[in-house]
């Protein structure tokens, strides 16, 4: 048969199911009555002749349903009207529908949610033609810190400039930085984003400018900066949306720069989470560029055929030509040669860079953790709808009594949780907008915001029909199969009061096991994350957190001379000394535990190494309260023309001077550019403090002071310590700093906030992994609740007999506890063994405590055993009350 | 009953389209020609026809339209669509190969083999 024939029969089967009913009903009965003539004719009277025709053909209802299921689409015809019948089952129990659809969205939002961020951080591609042919060049193994690293600096311009010029491995090639820097003057100075870029940036990437136009090679031309376009996001909100052509023109980053055209609304720059605001060109300064800032990416499309390995082959092959032309000035020649032996290799650039990938991990499991908690609330629908199952076994028995096949009662069932999961996904989606929306505001810190797109692209769209799918496999198995081996006699005997044979309790005693053993896995987990938390928030870093306030000043609109900066920069902290509610203040050139670091390769006597150099005012150490435990700090006689001075700290002391008095030996900084070599006498020793974050343990710090500092800049850092809040004081000596000198761009943080806000991802996990730790726990004292119910209704009569015989409620409560201590105790070897296993793999993620720690381990288990016994309480209660009158007087 | 034969898997459509073959026909005349034309050596189960003749309209190879019975009855008369007489060629020809293969396979004799 043809398609079309084969359509318009489906579509009739579909359509005019009445009319094709009523048609073979017509039939079937006229070949009754046709017989039925023939017997009369041959005598019979017309009665008896019709009734022996109707025995003659037989069975006629399941003649009709043999003819039904032979026509075209019968299936789908069955499976509506399956649908359809299931739908009206679920409407008769509201209460149970409604909380199985409730379970099932949160349970599949969580997922969903959680799947959502990862999609948008780490699966999406990049809002560009031809993502997948895009690849990024880095050194293997990054550069070990040589020279000056930027964020996203992943190479020099010297280096992309060799790339560009000799690479035979992409059809186009481009380079971009990103750095935060100041547009606008005076009163209306405003951080931007900016991404730089070379000139072919836009073309290569294949971009469409929305308006106007986009950079192009001709812009990439000698400092300063002319043209600059803006992202769709920033014009809307800084430029308003205006017309382009009426010439708009910004202050950015120092230059004035005429704004030529607005990238595409889906264009968020090249780093996922974090959108740029103006793109610049990068240009040729008048001095050449430096050889030791590491500061651009270097992107290309690979030529047609050429996969990442071949193009990583390939350039290594070039790597040492490259490194050759590009050896940094003024170096060692250790560091030299290390330079000359990096080496570069390609990677796939399709979903561009993104710093939210340090939290793949915390993703990862925390997907892992909502996929736990849907397993959870799967054995407790099970349970639930096992119950039902239970409860419909004389409706079962009569359909089945009817002649419904056994398939088709299966079928039926399993219908019902595919709706209840259909439904409960579709309600999920829209839970994990909200969810999704709540987690990003979660990771975002003020300082930082995340900007991601939560779409529900196809992907998660896969991934949340999946799990539909899966979870209805979970718990509609289960009942449906039950259902169908229903007797329908046993059934009808005992007159819909069904009572539960061993094996059904079992199976709804398996459920609990695996509740309470995966309930364990996930409330360790929490505990080792709560912990780890806590252990970092309660951690000392060996100065003070609380009332310190950071300061950033810059004075390069203030038209000071070079000469001057080291004395405006102690005049303004002299402003700020005297500001009211000031108790200290002192400057710094790094900002503790802010995850920056400045370090200079050393000699003590014989002895090579690094160790971290910070230069501070006299007043550094008492401001932030770390000890000087030898020795002394720095006074105002540290002059630029007094003798070079460092404080170092413990760790310094033990890593270079563990035999000798630290005070009075003399330590030599190895050559920088702008740092010539220099002797320093130690003059003190400080107590150990963290350095760049409160996690990885204290390195070799020296401080040195601000006075002698060889290349000072046109800013200051200042640490300033008070006992009013932090925004007072931030508030007040904003306002003096304006009044006094308006050039100077002036910005406040509070250190403590800085702190916790780089310990977002410790706080995500535990407060999202404590979250579903209570949810898993919930739900299993209401699976343990259900179960113990159970049982408790189906031997009733049991008990009855017990009492009669002269048990007393305690003996009852035991032999029901006896049940759950079972699965209880049969749960927690199985979890605890599951936790040893699950929590190997987050062990980088906690801080303070191993993955296997006991003391949460005992916790936990302990915490189970409650939940467990606050479940099955109510029960067991009931059960010692019951009436033995009443029990028995059922049989 | 012994004198009649059970059918054999799939034999019912082969013999429902013989039987329309020889003039288009009501679902009871189907039954009644097939009993006439096996002398009443096949015995059909009349609630077996129906699906039966749903299949073969579904396949393409019937082709039924309603019309009136001897008897002023209405009817739903089936007949042969060309497909149909395709199909019931290439069976009988089957059919007889099979036949005569069982036949000489059944009726050989010791010596033969």
């Amino acid at each position: 048969m043809n398609l079309l024939e084969y359509l318009r029969s489906l579509a009739s089967t579909l359509f005019h199911r009445a009319d094709l009913d009523s048609e073979l009903d017509e039939e079937l009965r006229a070949h009754i009555q046709q017989q039925a003539d023939d017997l009369q004719r041959s005598g019979l009277p017309r009665s008896e002749a019709e009734r022996r025709a109707r025995i003659a053909f037989g069975a006629y209802e399941k003649a009709k349903e043999t003819c039904r299921e032979e026509r075209a689409g019968f299936r789908l015809e069955t499976l509506w009207s399956e649908a359809r019948f299931a739908a009206r089952m679920l409407r008769k129990n509201p209460g149970l529908t409604s909380v199985a659809i409730l379970t099932l969205a949160l349970g599949i939002g969580a997922n969903t949610a959680i799947f959502q961020l990862l999609d948008a951080v780490r699966l999406r591609a990049l809002p560009v033609p031809n993502p997948q042919n895009l690849a990024e060049v880095r050194i293997a193994g990054g550069n070990h810190g040589f020279g000056l690293n930027q964020d996203h600096g992943e190479l020099t311009r010297p280096l992309w400039e060799e790339i560009r010029d000799k690479q035979q491995v992409f059809s186009g090639t481009f380079a971009w930085s990103v750095n935060q820097r100041y547009v606008g003057t005076g009163a209306d100075l405003r951080r931007f984003k900016g991404l730089w870029v070379s000139g072919d940036f836009f073309q290569v990437l294949g971009l469409q400018p929305w308006r106007g136009r986009l950079l192009a090679p001709q812009d990439e031309a000698a400092c300063p900066v002319t043209h600059a376009v803006v992202s769709y996001g920033y014009w809307q909100s800084a430029l308003s949306g205006r017309d382009l052509r009426v010439g708009i023109k910004l202050v950015a980053n120092n230059d004035l720069v005429e704004i030529v055209g607005v990238t595409p609304p889906n264009f968020f720059g090249m780093i996922v989470g974090d959108n740029s605001d103006i793109a610049l060109p990068l240009c040729q300064p008048n001095e050449p560029l430096r050889r030791d800032l590491f500061d651009v990416t270097v992107m290309g499309r690979l030529k047609p055929g050429w996969s990442v390995k071949r193009a990583s082959a390939q350039m290594a092959v070039l790597s040492p030509e490259l490194f050759e032309a590009t050896v940094p000035p003024d170096r060692g020649p250790e560091a030299v040669k290390m330079y000359k032996d990096f080496r570069l290799v390609a990677y796939p650039a399709d979903t561009g860079v993104s710093p939210l990938r340090e939290y793949d991990l915390s993703l990862w499991l925390l997907l892992g953790i909502t996929g736990l908690v849907l397993l959870i609330a799967c054995a407790n629908l099970a349970n639930l709808l096992l119950a039902r199952t239970n409860a419909r076994q004389s409706e079962i028995a009569v359909r089945l009594a009817l002649g419904a096949s056994r398939s088709r009662i299966f079928r039926q069932l399993l219908m019902e949780s595919a709706l209840l999961a259909a439904i409960g996904a579709a309600l999920g989606i829209a839970i994990a907008q909200f969810l999704g929306r709540v987690l990003v505001w979660e990771i975002s810190t003020e300082g930082n915001p995340v900007n991601l797109k939560m779409a529900t692209d196809w992907r998660v769209l896969l991934f949340v029909t999946s799990v539909a799918v899966l979870t209805c496999i979970l718990f509609g198995t289960a009942p449906a199969w039950r259902a169908m081996r229903t007797d329908p006699l046993a059934a009808m005997k005992s007159g819909g009061r069904a009572t539960a044979g061993r094996d059904r309790l079992s199976l709804q005693q398996f459920m609990v096991v695996t509740q309470i053993a995966i309930s364990l896995v996930l409330l360790i987990g929490a505990l080792l994350f709560v912990r780890s938390f806590r252990n970092l928030m309660t951690f000392d870093p060996g100065m003070r957190e609380s009332g310190i306030t950071t300061a950033f000043l810059g004075f390069w609109q203030s038209n000071i001379p070079k000469e001057r900066w080291a004395d405006f920069r102690r005049e303004l902290l002299e402003e700020v000394q005297s500001t009211p509610g000031v108790i200290s203040a002192a400057s710094t050139t790094n900002v503790p535990l802010s995850g920056s670091s400045w370090e200079h390769g050393l000699q003590i006597g014989s002895e090579r190494g690094t160790s971290k150099f910070t230069w501070v005012s006299p007043d550094y150490f008492s401001t932030m309260a770390i000890p000087i435990i030898k020795g002394r700090g720095f006074t105002r006689e540290d002059t630029a023309s007094s003798p070079r001075v460092a404080l170092v700290n413990n760790t310094f002391v033990r890593r270079f001077l563990s035999s000798a008095n630290p005070i009075g030996q003399t330590l030599r900084t190895e050559a920088e550019p702008d740092y010539p070599s220099t002797v320093f006498e130690i003059v003190g020793v400080i107590a150990d403090t963290r350095y760049s974050d409160l996690r990885n343990p204290t390195p070799p710090m020296a401080f040195v002071p601000m006075a002698q500092s060889p290349n000072p800049g046109p800013w200051a850092t200042l640490m300033i310590y008070s006992n009013i809040s932090t925004a007072t004081v931030a508030a007040a000596a904003k306002l003096r700093i304006a009044e006094r000198h308006p050039d100077v761009i002036a910005e406040f943080f509070d250190f403590q906030t800085a702190i916790h806000d780089s310990l977002i991802e410790e706080r995500l996990m535990a407060t999202l992994s404590g979250f579903f730790g209570v949810l898993a726990g919930l739900l299993t004292m209401i699976g343990v609740y259900g179960v113990i119910s159970y049982m408790v209704a189906t031997r009733r009569n049991e008990i009855g007999i017990r009492m009669a015989l002269g048990a007393d409620s305690w003996n009852v409560v035991a032999v029901v506890l006896r049940q759950m201590t079972i699965a209880l105790g049969l749960g927690i070897v199985i979890g605890a063994f599951l936790a040893l296993v699950a929590t190997r793999g987050a062990g980088a993620l906690l801080y303070g405590l191993q993955p296997n720690d006991p003391l949460t381990f005992a916790a936990a288990i302990a915490l189970l055993m409650l939940i467990a016994l606050a479940g099955s309480l109510i029960p067991a209660r009931r059960a010692a009350t019951v009436d033995p009158i009443v029990a028995l007087r059922y049989e | 009953m012994s004198t009649q034969a059970e059918l054999l898997p799939g034999t019912l459509d082969l013999l429902i389209l013989k039987a329309v073959s020889l003039g288009s026909l009501h679902g009871y005349g189907i039954l009644l020609r097939i009993e006439q034309i096996s002398r009443g050596a096949l015995l059909i189960e009349q609630g077996a026809l129906y699906p039966a003749l749903f299949r073969l309209v579904r396949q393409g190879l019937l082709q039924a339209s309603w019309g009136t019975s001897d008897n002023n009855r209405r009817a739903k008369y089936y007949e042969l669509t060309s497909a149909g007489r395709k199909r019931l060629r290439e069976e009988q020809d089957g059919w007889n190969r099979l036949v005569t293969a069982m036949g000489s396979a059944l009726g050989a004799k010791p010596e033969e083999a």
